[in-house]
């Protein structure tokens, strides 16, 4: 016998459970919404935790279990929560090549966090990115959503231990 | 970003439109706003601009797409002279109004140099005059005359027609003829078909999607509408990835100012022809951009490939036919239908016509964007358009295709590029990022490079790709820590050839030709790295006090 289908009501009465919600309800609350559910909770929350998940999944009809097998395929999605000020150095072929080795190895000597860590303070947050097509300013660092080109490790360290 | 300081003067808003009465006007600064620029604060050199000439009615300050030579951004081009200024910054724009000021009404473009004038531009062909944002814009300059022509002139099947005999071949790497895949999606039965455009740009080192997308967001859309057109499809998909969000916020302008217009939606331009866009972001998976693995993005799913046939062409999204055709194909498609495919077919080398944007990236001192037709040599891109190495250091290789690539060196320098050579100089043509390198890169460590990307990448589906690639990359670590001996290559190289032989799809079937390649051209810095433990361009850090190569 098949479940009736309800939808479920939101995790808590956080606001912005609300525009994930509508942004699922734009696109008809099916199943193929599942990526661009989880980028909406990802832009509201920053990451998606487990409550997320379940919400997403139990809107769209989608088994909890894929839902976290998406979420966790695809390296855009973060599981667990950032720091406050979040840098993505470009690990493209441009910026390899230029330097952006030295870069991460700088962020471990003098701020103790590597690829994927953050922070003890939970100050800054690391991330590579596999390219962000910015290869003509390599090598490039995004801190904060803001294209840093041409990055020089010193400068942009003295900048984040100020942070 | 700053959206405030950009929002601050409403004369960057100002566009020229067709039926514009005031007439040009005498100068017109056009400040480069693509990413690149953008991230040096070309939206504030814009505001700042367009202040310090308010009230001048014969002045225009214009937001455009990007110029193409990205080493000199921010970058501002006055657009009766032709005169550039570099490096600018939103404190130091007085140069500019000053030349500004200067131009005379009968000022002619003189020459910008050989980066400028030895492209061709035909995909590309807006970029740098219009604002990216305005409908108007792109009206001006005859946008949306091809599908006008589409739909008050042709049938589908001659649509379909002109493609083929333009020659085009799919700019996404592949070169798989466009008129052969629409014909195919056009002839397969299905009540539903779908037109998706490839944005998932993932290969490292390219960038001419992103800058196709950020530039000419309504040729894009133009050439989706002519493809739905041509295939009977009523419904798209632009798959874009989410590391560029100034693309994505560029093509929702667009879709929103298409439909309002009539260009996109229910019956564009008055007619029974419908067609729809969404997008779909990316989540940072590179496999994404096969083909089945994209569709399965787009079904909100895990991106894994599976075997073909059957091709997406004849059941793809949801089961339905669809066409899979990269940004750079359909940019194309305008052009073709308006200037006719016989003017596009006249360019280019072979079997390898029109044009090739490229994105030059590396050691090279202009880099930036290119479209140069087929045929050109390597050593013209770089060494003519792309102005040579960085201090003046010696060539040693350039890298095209992506991970799929290989690394091409100087003995190869004066090959005319095209689908066909590029394979067998055992590289690929790929999106058409070109990574030039000089000596101070390892040719290992640059292998070592791509198989760790591969390794990552790799979605794990088939047992060659998963293993194979983490298993080769292990072996090329080996070897530039200096631990590897001469049965560890031979194993790297007969590993390499089942990888290439067993996988799935492109990634791993690629996988192993950036290893193919230098080991084909490079085989003695391998040797050096496994017989006499040193690196001969001093990358890896091989322990051995006696051999320090600075």
């Amino acid at each position: 016998m098949p479940i009736p289908y309800t939808k479920p009501a939101p995790p808590s009465d956080d606001k912005r459970w609300k525009i994930v919600a509508t942004r699922m309800r734009r696109l008809g609350d099916r199943p193929e919404a599942l990526i661009e559910a989880l980028h909406a909770a990802q832009e509201a929350f920053g990451y998606l935790d487990s409550d997320a998940l379940e919400f997403v999944g139990d809107t769209l009809g989608v088994p909890h279990s894929r839902v976290f097998g998406v979420a966790t395929f695809y390296s855009f999605f973060m599981l667990k929560p950032q720091g406050d000020h979040t840098c993505v150095v470009c690990t493209g072929t441009a910026c390899y090549i230029n330097g952006a080795d030295d870069i991460i190895e700088a962020f471990d000597a003098r701020l103790g966090v590597k690829p994927k860590g953050t922070t003890e303070d939970g100050k800054i947050s690391l991330l590579t990115a596999r390219c962000i097509g910015a290869c003509s300013l390599a090598p490039a660092v995004i801190v904060d959503g803001e294209m840093q080109g041409k990055a020089v490790t010193d400068e942009l360290m003295a900048v984040l231990e100020t942070m | 970003m700053s959206d405030t300081a950009a929002a601050a003067s409403p004369k960057r808003h100002r566009t020229i439109t067709i039926d514009d009465n005031a007439g040009p006007p005498r100068a017109t600064a056009r400040v480069c706003e693509a990413a690149s620029c953008v991230s040096g604060n070309a939206s504030d050199i814009t505001a700042r601009l367009a202040e310090l000439t308010e009230g001048k009615d014969d002045i225009l300050i214009k937001r455009v797409g990007c110029l193409g030579l990205c080493a000199a951004g921010p970058l501002i081009e006055i657009a009766q002279t032709g005169e550039l200024f570099e490096h600018i910054s939103p404190d130091d724009v007085g140069p500019v109004v000053t030349a500004l000021e200067e131009v005379k009404p009968d000022a002619e473009r003189q020459p910008q140099g050989p980066f400028f004038e030895k492209q061709v531009r035909v995909a590309t062909e807006n970029f740098g005059l219009i604002d990216p944002e305005s409908l108007d814009d792109y009206l001006s300059v005859g946008g949306y005359q091809a599908l006008r022509r589409v739909l008050s002139e042709m049938a589908s099947a001659e649509v379909r027609e002109e493609i083929s005999q333009s020659g085009l071949r799919g700019r996404g790497g592949a070169g798989y003829p466009t008129g052969l895949k629409w014909t195919t999606v056009a002839k397969a039965t299905g009540d539903k078909k779908y037109v998706i455009c490839n944005a998932d740009e993932g290969d490292p080192g390219a960038f001419m999607d992103r800058s196709v997308l950020e530039s000419d967001p309504f040729r894009v859309l133009e050439g989706m509408a002519i493809a739905a057109f041509a295939v009977h499809a009523t419904e798209g998909y632009i798959y874009c990835r989410a590391e560029y969000p100034l693309a994505v916020k560029r093509l929702r302008t667009a879709i929103r100012l298409a439909q309002r217009a009539g260009y996109l939606g229910d019956n564009i331009m008055d007619t029974s022809f419908s067609f729809n866009i969404q997008i779909r972001l990316g989540a940072g998976a590179f496999v994404c951009g096969e083909e089945t693995a994209l569709i399965a993005s787009v079904e909100g799913r895990r991106g894994t490939p599976r075997p073909r046939p059957p091709y997406p062409a004849v059941a793809g999204l949801w089961g339905s036919p669809t066409l899979i055709n990269n940004v750079e194909s359909l940019a194309s498609v305008p052009a073709i239908i308006r200037e006719g495919p016989e003017k596009y077919a006249e360019i280019g080398v072979g079997k390898s016509k029109g044009t090739k944007v490229f994105a030059l990236a590396g050691r090279v001192v202009n880099t930036g964007m290119v479209e140069v037709p087929m045929g050109m040599t390597l050593r013209e891109i770089i060494f003519d358009i792309g102005g040579g190495i960085i201090d003046d250091r010696p060539f040693k290789a350039v890298q095209t295709g992506g991970p799929s690539g290989g690394c091409i060196p100087a003995e190869h320098l004066d090959t005319p590029v095209s689908y066909e050579t590029l394979i067998e100089l055992g590289s690929f043509m790929g999106s058409g990022g070109m990574i030039v390198m000089d000596d101070t890169s390892c040719m290992v460590d640059v292998a070592r490079y791509f198989q760790d990307f591969c390794r990552e990448e790799s979605c794990g589906k088939c047992t060659p790709c998963r293993v194979g690639t983490t298993q080769m990359y292990m072996l090329l670590d080996q070897i530039t820590k200096g631990e590897a001996t001469e049965d560890d290559l031979a194993q790297l190289e007969r590993l390499a050839g089942i990888v290439q032989r067993m996988s799935l799809c492109g990634l791993g079937q690629g996988a192993p030709n950036p290893i193919f390649s230098t080991l084909r051209y490079f085989r003695d810095e391998y040797m050096a790295h496994i017989v006499d433990k040193t690196c001969p361009a001093g990358v890896c850090q091989i322990e051995q006090p006696a051999e320090v190569v600075a």
